[in-house]
């Protein structure tokens, strides 16, 4: 349980810095720390007690194993995460270029 | 197993590599090869479209057979509501490749333009494939993150800014599915949309499963931009090259926000009246204060974005007063009514927004300017655009004998008949707050006297502008034999029926 409420700090955590923080680096870094808290959560949920990492040995015919599925999507989603921090990082530098600040209040050609 | 299913999405998606590969070597392949492979999509889907009818194929990647009827591997599903979205897809996408190969001249690195729009095309086809919800997922991804770099194309301040704000909103409404995908797998062990069912059915505790829908709904909703989550919409729509607005207004929301979230309440989830009662809510919310914050607008682009958001909100309304009659058992014909409106609206819009989006774009090829009061008097001299974007204002305000027309009387009717008398007030106003919106921009843009000063070079725009112009304003008018009853029956009905009747669906899919 403890593990669970864990991950769900961590989700607050991110989602705190991208309510409240102003830089854009740091937004984009609060971004991935929420990414990781599902991750995270989804490692958790594959999480059998006792089990061991799923690789099917027949010597152990009574072994119990964690749920390999979710290790196998929380994989895609890390590259999916990956692609979408570095793009966003890449805009992040077009902007610095652009308007010479990362303050997000200074970034405001947008709007109605 | 069907070989067509595979190929649409592994055509668009070769081809984004082959135009970053070949693209440097041979000039303009680029341009003139994404339309013919896009021409390639449109006959594929087309051709699904007929062939499918009111019948379901699975494609099971990789082979992987179901074991005591578990299903094991990713299933790609093939339906009549699936080939609706695919053949919208693939129409405008063919009509905006055309339109880009003058209107991308101006930009630099056309090969990855191409290649990005390749990619948004195999992700959104991919969606509305996948009857898996992690592969939805990835393939989600897969054309967002393409739509976040085609935003940001122009890279001017405003681009940039506006695909921030898409992309860091965009990443919480990933995130947001992706938490709710969890909590699904977590109770049911499976990830088959048509398996998940089967789960559900046999009981489950109500409130994780509220929470469940309201997590899948406000992150999908937050990629159909519907009202609470549309603050991305106006900047990224409106900051987009046109060929891309329309692409993203006419395809992008509904494929992979509209489709999915109508998709998974009638198939997967057991609808509620409760969570029905909240997504008719929210579609009436955003129908009406979409075209309020859309008649006040000067940005051409930014009017017609608003106005996206209240013709989605149509769709939205129509779903959800079809879902509440389906949870009180009462009216299954009217259920059907409103449900059929809200297809019929959704492929309506596909063509006008996709039209209008084009017609802004061909005045801001020529004008330079997006502002509608610094227009006028183009009428005379871009005579194909202002007659198209006539076509297309008279349809989305709801005039007959245009397509809007028909759709927006089909949803009023079901409401009506299913005695939301309210809601059906409610799309009349908006309708007309429509026509309004629509009228002043015919007005500012083709009819006024605009400043003679400089406009006298402007002239109508290139050929393959006009083509994508002049096929989709001919489009406006043809989809409005949809209504009648022998067309219907061919394309609408079995799209409906499947949503209907989510026993079927399950049958088919893991009967087999």
């Amino acid at each position: 349980m403890i593990t669970y409420l864990m991950c769900f700090i961590l989700f607050l955590t991110g989602l705190y810095g991208v309510i409240t923080r102003r830089n854009l680096l740091k937004i984009a870094i609060s971004l991935s720390i929420m990414e990781v808290s599902a991750f995270l959560f989804f490692t958790l949920i594959g999480y059998v007690e006792g089990g061991k990492a799923p690789i099917v040995s027949p010597a152990e015919p009574n072994q119990v194993y964690v749920d390999p599925l979710p290790q196998a999507m929380v994989l895609t989603a890390i590259v999916i995460g990956l692609a979408t921090t570095s793009l966003l990082l890449a805009i992040i530098i077009r902007i610095y270029g652009k308007y010479g600040t990362f303050d997000i209040r200074e970034i405001k050609n947008l709007k109605g | 197993m069907n070989p067509v299913i595979p190929i649409l999405v592994i055509v668009p998606l070769a081809g984004a590599f082959l135009m970053m590969l070949l693209g440097r070597l041979i000039r303009d392949l680029p341009k003139y090869f994404t339309s013919v492979i896009m021409l390639f999509l449109v006959i594929a889907s087309f051709y699904s479209l007929i062939n499918i009818g009111p019948g379901i194929s699975v494609y099971k990647t990789g082979g992987w057979e179901p074991i005591n009827k578990i299903p094991i591997g990713i299933y790609m599903v093939l339906d009549g509501y699936s080939a609706i979205m695919l053949c919208i897809i693939s129409t405008i996408g063919f009509l905006s490749a055309v339109y880009s190969i003058s209107f991308i001249k101006r930009y630099t690195g056309e090969n990855y333009y191409y290649a990005l729009f390749f990619l948004m095309v195999a992700g959104m086809n991919g969606v509305v494939l996948s009857g898996d919800l992690f592969n939805i997922y990835v393939f989600l991804e897969i054309s967002v993150i393409a739509s976040y770099a085609l935003v940001a194309f122009g890279v001017g301040k405003s681009e940039l800014e506006a695909s921030f704000k898409y992309q860091v909103l965009g990443s919480i409404a990933s995130f947001l599915i992706l938490f709710g995908i969890g909590l699904i797998y977590w109770k049911t062990k499976t990830l088959n949309i048509a398996d998940i069912r089967e789960v559900f059915k046999n009981g489950y505790d109500n409130t994780y499963y509220v929470f469940v829908q309201l997590l899948i709904l406000s992150g999908f909703g937050l990629k159909a931009a519907i009202m609470p989550f549309h603050a991305w919409l106006p900047d990224a729509h409106s900051s987009a090259p046109s060929p891309i607005s329309a692409m993203l207004s006419g395809v992008f929301i509904k494929a992979v926000g509209i489709y999915v979230i109508i998709r998974l309440f009638f198939n997967m989830f057991v609808i509620s009246e409760e969570v029905a009662l909240l997504i008719t809510s929210l579609g009436a919310l955003s129908m009406v204060l979409g075209v309020f914050l859309a008649v006040g607008q000067w940005d051409i682009k930014r009017l017609l974005a608003y106005s996206s958001i209240s013709q989605m909100g149509y769709v939205i309304l129509s779903a959800g007063a079809g879902m509440i009659l389906i949870s009180r058992g009462e009216k299954p014909e009217v259920a059907a009514l409103a449900i059929t409106g809200g297809l019929f609206h959704l492929i309506n819009h596909a063509a006008f927004k996709g039209l209008l989006f084009l017609n802004a774009g061909a005045i801001e090829y020529r004008l330079g300017t997006r502002n509608l009061k610094e227009m006028g008097g183009l009428s005379e001299k871009m005579p194909i655009t202002s007659a198209t974007s006539f076509i297309a204002s008279m349809s989305i305000s709801g005039i007959p004998p245009f397509n809007g027309f028909f759709s927006k009387l089909i949803i009023i009717v079901a409401c009506v008949r299913a005695r939301f008398y309210l809601l059906a007030i409610l799309a009349v106003i908006v309708s007309i707050v429509t026509l309004a919106t629509f009228l002043k921009l015919q007005r500012y843009a083709f009819y006024n006297k605009g400043s003679d000063n400089e406009s006298h070079s402007v002239k109508e725009v290139d050929g393959p502008m006009v083509f994508s112009m002049i096929t989709l304003g001919i489009l406006c008018i043809l989809l409005g034999l949809l209504a009648f009853p022998s067309f219907r029956e061919l394309v609408l009905k079995p799209a409906v029926d499947i949503l209907m009747n989510a026993d079927i669906y399950i049958v088919k899919i893991i009967g087999m």
